[in-house]
């Protein structure tokens, strides 16, 4: 049974993300006690996904080691993994949350050996890649992952598999009888950072990413980047295996329309820009990438970025928002159709793959929140007073770039400290 | 230059937005377009078009009056309505497409011979004698529209066309004499005369 010690001086954060995880770091390094909740089996969030970051170009392995550093070392945090808060109530200063905790099926006796997941054969969709490549059964979602202990798969459970993990465990860390549990603790203040999710692609009926093999997403066009994602870092074509050099990014792909995500989501400009050094580094000269945007949003700093792309003689941008995708049947290379708003010209384009540069959209629905809480047209918290102690972090507050989250999680923090000093003034 | 013409002119005088914004019907729409172009790609009939939507929104922008009111593009509309289930910005530009069509037509800058207008006004014309559409004249008058040779080809081409729907009774040739009708034809007339009025005073008001 889990354990959990809080009072009402303990600052609940709500998603272990780069935004939790900073809130988090930043309340427990000030001597605050803090409980952090995360969904997935490890910390971190999107940002562990991400090949690089914008505009410096470097990796976010990097941030993301000194923060899981600062987590093992800082005995103020808890980190309750594949746990999920249900319920919320109380009032300012005196909250009860109920969390419900998926069984791992492997203990704290792992030692990330990976034994187990040699001893098993079943393999699934690995989500981690956006279900691009494979994982085991029994697996760490990713190298680096916090905390470094591997996952049983549910669907494996009872079966030969399960039993061969079991096994091949040295030090008895696999326990196959694990429950599901629910365990509530007290909390004086809550920084909800439950971040966001790409927007489902499929919604977006004309650009025919559900028929057209070729059509990918820019999340998961981040893991085809990646040296260490499911194509070795290639850039390869689902439909064929084939190496794609003649690559479109379409932005606004689900963003600032009005049948989709009304807002703009920010991120999306400086992601594709970024993805396309992806392509520079990957085939050089021999890379084409080709940007239809509606109007490119790099602001400040970000403008330097933008105007280097912008010389990059492999790099085209067409001022269009592309009205649908078609696909030739010989060789199924996607083909772009619109209107461009240069000179109104009439375009068919083929590439060999389509990006889409599909927008943030709030992980949790509007309807689905476990508090109440004052949420906006988009989906995003508002900073009402109404929310009393609880404080949106990052990208359930607005669609944020990582930069700006973390920013905005530390103001998140001081205010849910703020709270917690209250009630310990109050409590003596 | 027709007088409703010189007046609108001289009323609106560089800024051909605000006459369509006042005069067109949802033309206060069309500041709002953000020029993305997914309603001239989505246009079945696109590729037909001199000027898509989003061209004739940015020239109405920029001041373009005989351009955008001589234009036929907005007479090759089918109300088929993708533009508007597409518009990220929710345009109503079907709307606004018929709403220049028709601004065009009553300042007289409608293009001679398009047929789309031409076909509108035999319509109306037709609509108007008997409150009911008669449809073996409206047709006769489609045909005989470019005069008499070519109305007789026409016809012709139609010839099965129409003992077919004569068979099945869609259309009876009796209709050529006078043809059925509602049953106050006069007060219609009255009704329309003054709707017409009340929006003529209404576009002369308008500033």
């Amino acid at each position: 049974m889990t354990e959990v010690i809080a009072t009402n001086q303990t600052i609940l954060v709500v998603g272990g993300g780069i935004s939790g995880l900073t809130a988090a770091l930043e309340a427990a390094e000030t001597g605050k006690q803090v409980v952090l909740v995360e969904k997935r089996p490890y910390v971190g969030g999107r940002v562990t996904q991400l090949y690089k970051y914008f505009p410096k170009l470097c990796f976010p392995a990097c941030g993301l080691e000194i923060n899981q550093r600062r987590a093992k070392m800082n005995p103020n945090l808890t980190i309750l993994t594949m746990a999920e808060v249900t319920d919320i109530q109380g009032d300012v200063g005196n909250y009860t949350a109920s969390v419900k905790i998926s069984p791992r099926y492997v203990n704290d006796n792992c030692t990330g050996c990976g034994d187990c997941a040699r001893a098993v054969s079943a393999e699934f969709d690995d989500e981690f890649n956006y279900g691009l490549g494979k994982r085991k059964g029994a697996y760490l979602p990713h190298r680096m992952a916090h905390p470094q202990r591997y996952v049983i798969d549910p669907a494996i459970l009872g079966t030969e598999e399960a039993a061969k993990a079991k096994a091949a465990c040295k030090v008895n860390a696999v326990d196959l009888e694990m429950q599901e549990e629910t365990v509530s603790f007290k909390a004086g203040a809550v920084v909800w950072a439950t971040g966001w999710q790409p927007y489902d692609a499929n919604k977006i009926q004309p650009y025919g990413y559900d028929r057209f093999q070729n059509v990918v997403t820019n999340v998961e066009f981040e893991r085809m980047a990646d040296p260490n994602g499911p194509t070795g870092g290639k850039i390869l074509r689902p439909s064929d295996g084939e190496v794609a050099k003649n690559i479109a990014f379409i932005q606004c792909a689900g963003s600032r329309d009005k049948n989709h995500l009304l807002h703009c989501s920010r991120i999306c400009c400086m992601a594709t820009l970024k993805q396309t050094h992806y392509v520079q580094e990957a085939l050089g000269d021999e890379g084409k990438s080709t940007i239809y945007y509606i109007d490119i949003r790099a602001i400040d700093r970000f403008e330097d970025f933008y105007q280097a792309v912008r010389e990059n003689p492999n790099v085209s941008f067409i001022k269009s928002k592309v009205a649908s995708i078609t696909q030739n049947r010989e060789n199924s290379n996607p083909v772009l159709n619109g209107v461009d708003t240069e000179g109104y010209h009439r375009y068919a384009n083929e590439h060999d793959l389509v990006v889409l540069a599909v927008g943030m959209q709030p992980s949790v629905d509007k309807a689905s929140f476990p508090v109440d809480i004052v949420i906006n047209e988009e989906g995003f918290i508002e900073p009402a007073t109404e929310n009393g102690g609880i404080f949106a972090a990052g990208c359930s507050s607005d669609a944020l770039d990582v930069n700006r989250a973390v920013q905005q999680a530390t103001g998140a923090a001081l205010r849910a400290i703020q709270v917690v000093n209250r009630v310990a003034g109050t409590e003596g | 230059m027709s007088d409703l013409n010189s007046a609108m002119t001289e009323r609106y005088h560089n800024s051909f937005l605000r006459e369509v914004e006042a005069n067109v019907e949802e033309g206060e729409w069309v500041k709002m377009c953000m020029q993305c172009g997914v309603c001239a790609g989505s246009c079945p009939l696109g590729n037909a078009w001199e000027h898509t939507p989003q061209k004739l929104f940015m020239m109405i922008r920029a001041g373009k009056r005989e351009a955008v009111l001589s234009s036929d593009s907005m007479w090759m509309c089918t109300s088929c309505y993708n533009c508007i289930a597409r518009c990220p910005r929710g345009l109503p530009i079907t709307h606004i497409m018929h709403g220049l069509a028709h601004y065009a037509k009553r300042l007289g800058l409608a293009p001679k011979n398009q047929p789309t207008a031409q076909f509108s006004q035999i319509f109306w014309d037709n609509l108007m004698k008997k409150g009911r559409v008669n449809e073996l004249k409206l047709g006769l008058s489609v045909y005989f529209k470019d005069g008499f040779g070519q109305g007789i080809k026409n016809a012709l081409a139609n010839k099965q066309l129409g003992q077919n729907m004569m068979k099945a009774k869609r259309m009876n040739a009796m209709e050529f004499f006078g043809g059925h009708s509602i049953k106050d034809t006069s007060g219609l007339q009255k009704m329309i005369k003054k709707a017409q009025e009340i929006e003529d005073a209404k576009i002369q008001g308008n500033s």
